[in-house]
């Protein structure tokens, strides 16, 4: 499984459609060309992103001009400062962290306890339940967004934060599928010896399973959190109240009709950004694991 | 030491004390059903439960305000009429045509060149993907500002060529488009997803072509291509599905115009739920809209016998 993104570990089979020339020259060439466009591609696309740090660095007078400054001639730090100032942003990064980590929390209980179910024990309709759960997977949100609407009002629950995150606790699909696919590949030995050594089955779960099953999880973590940050349209359904505001709501109240203060939404969309560009970084392979575990097997 | 009798297969009998003689067996299934409990109660309620609630609304007179009245089948014949939604259908399908198709060719490009030996690849890949990573809210406004006719980084830069950039978000033609251009930027999640499958094609297959005279476009028609068939075949179903259910980026960017050009059908489903408050016939969209989404999978599900390739079926 790869692990990072570079040449050590990918290098397993080059591919070998790319014509082969007799000369070394005309491969070299190729080579360049290639890298060429590579380096064009990728710099193409993170031109948004540095347009957009470059944008919230710059005086008002400077935004709109055009052909646009890239680097500002004095880059005003003080915007991030100002616009975060300018709306309750604490208590809105208070709610997404809230929001997200209870999420997380939330799938990752929730998941592992019926991947386990499903990978390790043996009960009467197990494989019927399994598809079910696969079945979930191809349901649109849309058809049950209403009544699951209508069901949260009647419980009180519209305009709080548990309407956000009351679900996760109550499984993912996809992280089950994942999950369960997982704990299948630990050997039943471990399993074995630790029963042998007296632990009961749930025992098992939690110090054989579970330890084992870092990489996994981190992969759900990460992914449910990803997800619930930028959350966008279950938060503009059920928060009316601004105080209970995540931030990927807030973010545009800096869209009035009649004044855009370019620079400040910029900053903030940068500010909000940044968590989960680091998280990428730092966990880079998990991502990189997560995507693979769950295409490559088609 | 335990003073407890212990056997794995049967149950724990203490020494001295009365205790509910349960089989190992029973105990397993109780464990289970305890593990799956969370699950299946939001199953049954969330996902089951509130299809049928669905299904059943589609057939009512519900606003939240007052009682809901029984319609019957009134409420799917306004959708028959309904050529706001029927609009939408049309320009979620325009999109999804479009975005997908080019969504899959582009990583697919990326992922062949970036499989090349190449300098600082790791560096390469990594810079393709980190846009796949912001995503929602963030992309539509980063995009909403791109796109702007006058001062937006696309009109600029066409501007550098001596294009003169359509306005984009503002013009009827134009707005669709947009959208497709901005699903473009997320690649690198698909790109990782064929590299992976690209890594996965054993090198013998290649050699062998090659020994039967095979070019280097036939070695990719009949090599690289049905290897990665599996993998194509995942990603356009989840593009497609992913495609139909367009709603952040036109609501924030465009609020689904102009002129409606850009009203997804989640979009519209949202605004006849949430601001005009008729779930009973919102939910008949949402029904037309989920049967679309199976309709065009099982298309693309029935078409994969014709050019999928299973390795799995004729090897083992």
């Amino acid at each position: 499984m790869p692990r990072t993104l570079d040449a050590k570990h990918f290098q397993a089979h080059p591919s070998d459609w790319f014509p082969r020339y007799q000369h070394r020259a005309g491969r070299i060439l190729l080579r360049v060309l290639l890298l060429a466009l590579v380096a064009a591609g990728a710099f193409l696309f993170l031109l948004p992103l540095a347009w957009m740090v470059s944008t919230a660095g710059k005086a008002p007078s400077l935004t709109w001009k055009v052909p646009p400054v890239w680097i500002p001639p004095d880059y005003k730090w003080q915007n991030f400062v100002e616009s975060w100032n300018m709306l309750p942003f604490p208590r809105f990064y208070y709610n997404t962290i809230t929001i997200t980590l209870l999420s997380v929390a939330g799938v990752l209980v929730s998941s592992s306890l019926a991947a386990f179910a499903f990978a390790r024990l043996k009960f009467p309709g197990r494989d019927m339940l399994f598809l079910l759960v696969l079945a979930v997977l191809m349901l649109p949100g849309q058809i049950t967004m209403i009544p699951v609407y209508i069901l949260y009002t009647k419980l009180g629950l519209v305009n709080t934060h548990p309407s956000l995150y009351l679900q996760s606790w109550l499984g993912d699909a996809f992280s089950i599928f994942m999950l369960r696919q997982f704990f299948m590949t630990i050997p039943l030995d471990l399993d074995d010896a630790a029963r042998i050594d007296g632990a009961s089955r749930f025992g098992v779960f939690l110090r054989i399973i579970v330890p084992l099953s870092k990489p996994a999880l981190a992969v759900v973590a990460i992914f449910q959190f990803t997800f619930m940050w930028n959350n966008f349209f279950r938060p503009l359904i059920y928060i009316n109240d601004l105080r209970l505001f995540p931030v990927a709501l807030a973010l545009r109240l800096f869209q009035d009709e009649t004044r855009i203060d370019l620079q400040y939404m910029m900053a903030q969309t940068v500010v909000f950004v940044v968590p989960v560009l680091i998280l990428f970084f730092v966990a880079q392979r998990f991502f990189i694991q997560g995507i693979v575990i769950t295409g490559v097997k088609g | 030491m335990t003073s407890r009798s212990d056997s794995m297969f049967g149950s724990k009998r203490k020494v001295g004390a009365a205790r509910l003689h349960v089989s190992g067996k029973h105990r397993e299934w109780l464990l289970a059903y305890a593990c799956l409990s969370l699950w299946f109660i939001g199953f049954m309620i969330l996902q089951a439960g509130a299809m049928v609630y669905s299904f059943l609304l589609s057939f009512f007179h519900a606003d939240m305000l007052t009682p809901a009245r029984f319609i019957g089948l009134a409420n799917y014949q306004r959708m028959l009429g309904d050529s706001l939604f029927l609009k939408s259908l049309g320009v979620t399908s325009r999109y999804a045509l479009a975005a997908v198709p080019l969504g899959v060719t582009l990583s697919l490009l990326v992922a062949l060149m970036l499989n090349e030996k190449l300098p600082a690849q790791g560096v390469w890949r990594t810079l393709f993907y980190v846009p796949s990573v912001v995503s929602g809210i963030a992309v539509a406004i980063l995009w909403g500002w791109m796109f702007n006719p006058s001062v937006g980084l696309i009109n600029s830069g066409l501007a550098v060529f001596g294009i003169q950039g359509p306005r984009w978000l503002a013009s009827e033609q134009w707005a669709l488009p947009a959208f497709v251009i901005m699903s473009l930027w997320g690649v690198g999640g698909n790109m990782l997803l064929y590299l992976a499958g690209l890594q996965s094609i054993p090198t013998d297959l290649y050699e062998a072509a090659k020994i039967d005279g095979a070019t280097a476009a036939s070695r990719f028609w009949h090599v690289t291509l049905p290897m990665l068939s599996p993998t194509l075949f995942f990603t356009t179903v989840m593009g497609i599905i992913a495609a139909f259910q367009l709603f952040t980026e036109p609501y924030v960017m465009t609020g689904g115009g102009p002129n409606n050009a850009t009203l997804t059908a989640v979009l519209q489903i949202y605004r006849v739920s949430f601001e005009q408050f008729r779930f009973g016939y919102a939910s008949v969209l949402a029904w037309i809209l989920f049967a679309i989404i199976l309709l065009c999978t099982l298309l693309v599900f029935r078409s994969s016998a014709l050019w999928v390739y299973y390795e799995a079926e004729l090897r083992k």
